[in-house]
């Protein structure tokens, strides 16, 4: 049994243009949301890890009612409950801080007692990578972050491998985790309870099926409201961080097109970049 | 106001990275005039010999955790290391990269001390209370200017706000004319009991420099056509110092792996130079690349999107082109008059 607890976002589709209002925010309009990229591959290890070894899945979200859409969808892919933190009204959740976030999402997880945490690398959206840790350190949890792939190995079995060194700490199972580090592959392993983060590479997620869909509307949705956390929690959850600007990317001015053969267009190049760039 | 800035001086290979100096050029500023620059370096043998570098470079006190339990990374020793400088020095802010380990370690330090953390930082206004970090949303497509709330100061518990910064964006720190230099010393620690076992470590880069900190980028996309199809590439990538990069298209296609991929869900960059070539330049793609310095792309499609953010665009076959452009760059960087 591995009860595993999934950290979920949802973001703008990677397709949408972002559309900085002259108030400095972003037009959400008609824009298409999905699960984040990486939680989406979180979601399919933890359904596979199940598979493998039985327990459940829940997926926790922070977010507005429309948030919902990407907890359906999880469940239709096959997790078995949705937990959202309602940030409408709540002027501390919408007001987006890694730090606030994360002390909600980790009152979440207590009482559930996860066997692993499931989060993806970072939310293609603002970038941080910073909540999911956060989360490990305030439920004092082992991670590896950037996981490439992932096996769930009893003690012995893990000893066997190889992966546990003499002197390492001792746990019942250990997660076994290949991680990316800038582009090469470290293999480590660290006793369950932990918390893993997804990198790109570590499975292809699977669509939700009709039956999926359909099973998930009976699924249990709860919804938490952090001010039922009680007002000592929420000073302390107060945002550390405060956005003061918002502003669209200077634009590029127009380029050059370099005309002639193969060779002309690759001499006129080197002279442009000698000038441009300092080479060498 | 005159702050106490602590640097996470990461090295790799026993080596400073560059990204180490580029920090401590930011605390340098966020310190103030009369503040202070503290730099904790962590490692085990080698790392100390790289102390010098920082202590000529504006870091008025190095502290080197030198221990075999910094070999190879577990988060917790790092941590152990990096707390014990907090607690020694106190500082109002940390600063680190935010390379694979800085992002792996800051947000630990950050909850742990109660702390904000503004991670992917690209550039940084103002000095002491009044500072302002730029970051960038969607991998690029917005900006966002960022800084830690008066309020939470004033309930903070005394841990320090906690600064990742984007590597290749914000000047080094240059060595201090006038011989002014900081003191080194041994910074004591306890090692907690490790929960990370690291088995291996399989270089996959070849030693290559990193994406991320490179000045110049060569990528490749669907258009290479094969893993061999990167072989020009990586010569003319040769001739410029520069790091082999993809889209995801070629990662997909399995031309290379996804470690090279950039873009809104790969790596973001922004070199000096990014040379694209055979990428059509889908909204993805240009997320992780569009704020390079000098944009140049080679694709036979005059419509390639790509075409929008390029500063010289080349309309030809990427296989005729790019050995045609490496032999030119060759033959001019080795000409003395060049
Ligand atoms: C959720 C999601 C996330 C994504 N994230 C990323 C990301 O982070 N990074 C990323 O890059 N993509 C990403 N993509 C994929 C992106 O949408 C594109 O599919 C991808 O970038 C296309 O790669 P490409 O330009 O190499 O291939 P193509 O679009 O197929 O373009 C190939 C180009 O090569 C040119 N060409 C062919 N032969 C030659 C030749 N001999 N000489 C010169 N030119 C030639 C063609 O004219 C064409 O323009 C993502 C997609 C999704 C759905």
């Amino acid at each position: 049994m591995l009860n595993i607890a999934v950290l979920l976002k949802q973001t703008f589709d990677t397709e949408e243009k972002i559309v900085v209002t002259p108030d400095g925010s972003i037009s959400s309009g008609e824009a298409k949301l999905v699960i984040n990229p990486y939680d989406e591959y979180a979601l399919e290890e933890a359904l596979r890890q199940r598979e493998l070894h039985g327990g459940k899945v829940y997926v926790i979200t922070s977010g507005p009612e429309k948030a919902e859409e990407a907890l359906r969808t999880a469940l239709a892919m096959g997790a078995d409950e949705a937990v959202r933190l309602e940030s409408e009204g709540s002027t501390l959740l919408a007001g987006g801080d890694s730090h606030t976030i994360a002390a909600a999402l980790a009152e979440i997880l207590r009482p559930l007692a996860p066997d692993l945490v499931l989060a993806g690398l970072f939310a293609v959206d603002s970038g941080s990578g910073s909540v999911a840790l956060q989360v490990a350190e305030r439920l004092s949890l082992p991670h590896a972050s950037a996981a490439v792939k992932l096996d769930i190995a009893g003690a012995e079995g893990a000893a066997a491998s190889g992966a546990i060194p003499a002197g390492a700490k001792t746990a019942e199972r250990f997660a076994i985790v290949e991680r990316d580090v800038e582009g090469d592959t470290e293999t480590v392993a660290i006793p369950l309870p932990a918390l893993v983060t997804a990198q790109q590479g570590l499975n292809e997620p699977r669509y939700p099926s009709l039956p999926g869909i359909m099973k998930a509307k009976k699924k249990p949705l709860v919804r938490v409201n952090p001010a039922d956390f009680g007002n000592e929690w929420l000073t302390a959850a107060a945002a550390r961080t405060v956005r003061t600007a918002l502003f669209p990317p200077e634009p590029r001015a127009a380029g050059k097109r370099l005309p002639g053969s193969p060779a002309e267009q690759a001499a006129a190049l080197t002279q442009l970049l000698q000038t441009a760039v300092k080479l060498g | 106001m005159a702050k106490t800035i602590l640097v996470f001086a990461e090295c790799r290979d026993g080596k400073l990275r560059r990204v180490a100096l580029e920090a401590l050029g930011a605390a340098r500023l966020l310190a103030g005039g009369d503040g202070e620059v503290h730099a904790v370096l962590a490692g085990s043998g080698a790392v100390s010999g790289e102390a010098d570098a920082l202590a000529v470079r504006g870091a008025d006190v190095v502290h080197v955790a030198d221990d075999s339990a910094l070999q190879s990374y577990a988060p917790e020793a790092y941590l152990a290391a990096i707390g014990a400088a907090i607690d020694a020095v106190q500082p109002d802010a940390l600063l680190l990269g935010h390379t694979a380990a800085g992002r792996d370690l800051a947000p630990r330090l950050a909850a742990k001390y109660n702390a904000g953390h503004i991670a992917d930082v690209t550039a940084i206004d103002g000095a002491g209370d009044d500072a302002v970090f730029t970051r960038p949303l969607y991998a690029g497509k917005a900006l966002e200017r960022r800084s830690f709330a008066a309020a939470a100061a004033a309930a903070n518990t005394g841990g320090p706000s906690v600064i990742t910064i984007r590597p290749n964006n914000l000047p080094p720190a240059e060595a201090i004319d006038g011989g002014r230099q900081g003191t080194v010393q041994p910074l004591p620690f306890t090692v907690p009991a490790l929960y990370t076992a690291v088995r291996s470590l399989v270089r996959r880069t070849g030693g290559q420099l990193d994406l991320a900190e490179a000045d110049v980028v060569v990528s490749g996309g669907r258009g290479v056509r094969s893993a061999a199809g990167f072989e020009p590439l990586q010569a003319l990538a040769g001739v410029l110092g520069g790091a082999i990069g993809a889209s995801r298209g070629a990662c997909d296609a399995g031309y290379c792996g996804y470690a090279l991929q950039i873009g809104q869900t790969g790596k973001v960059v922004t070199p000096q130079l990014y040379i694209a070539c055979g990428i059509s330049g889908a909204i993805q793609h240009l997320a992780g690349m569009s704020q390079s310095r000098v944009i140049v792309a080679i694709n036979k499609d005059p419509d390639a999107p790509i075409f929008g953010v390029a500063d010289y665009g080349v309309v030809g076959d990427l296989f005729e082109v790019v050995p045609l452009l490496t032999a030119e760059l060759q033959r001019t960087l080795a000409s003395p008059e060049a």
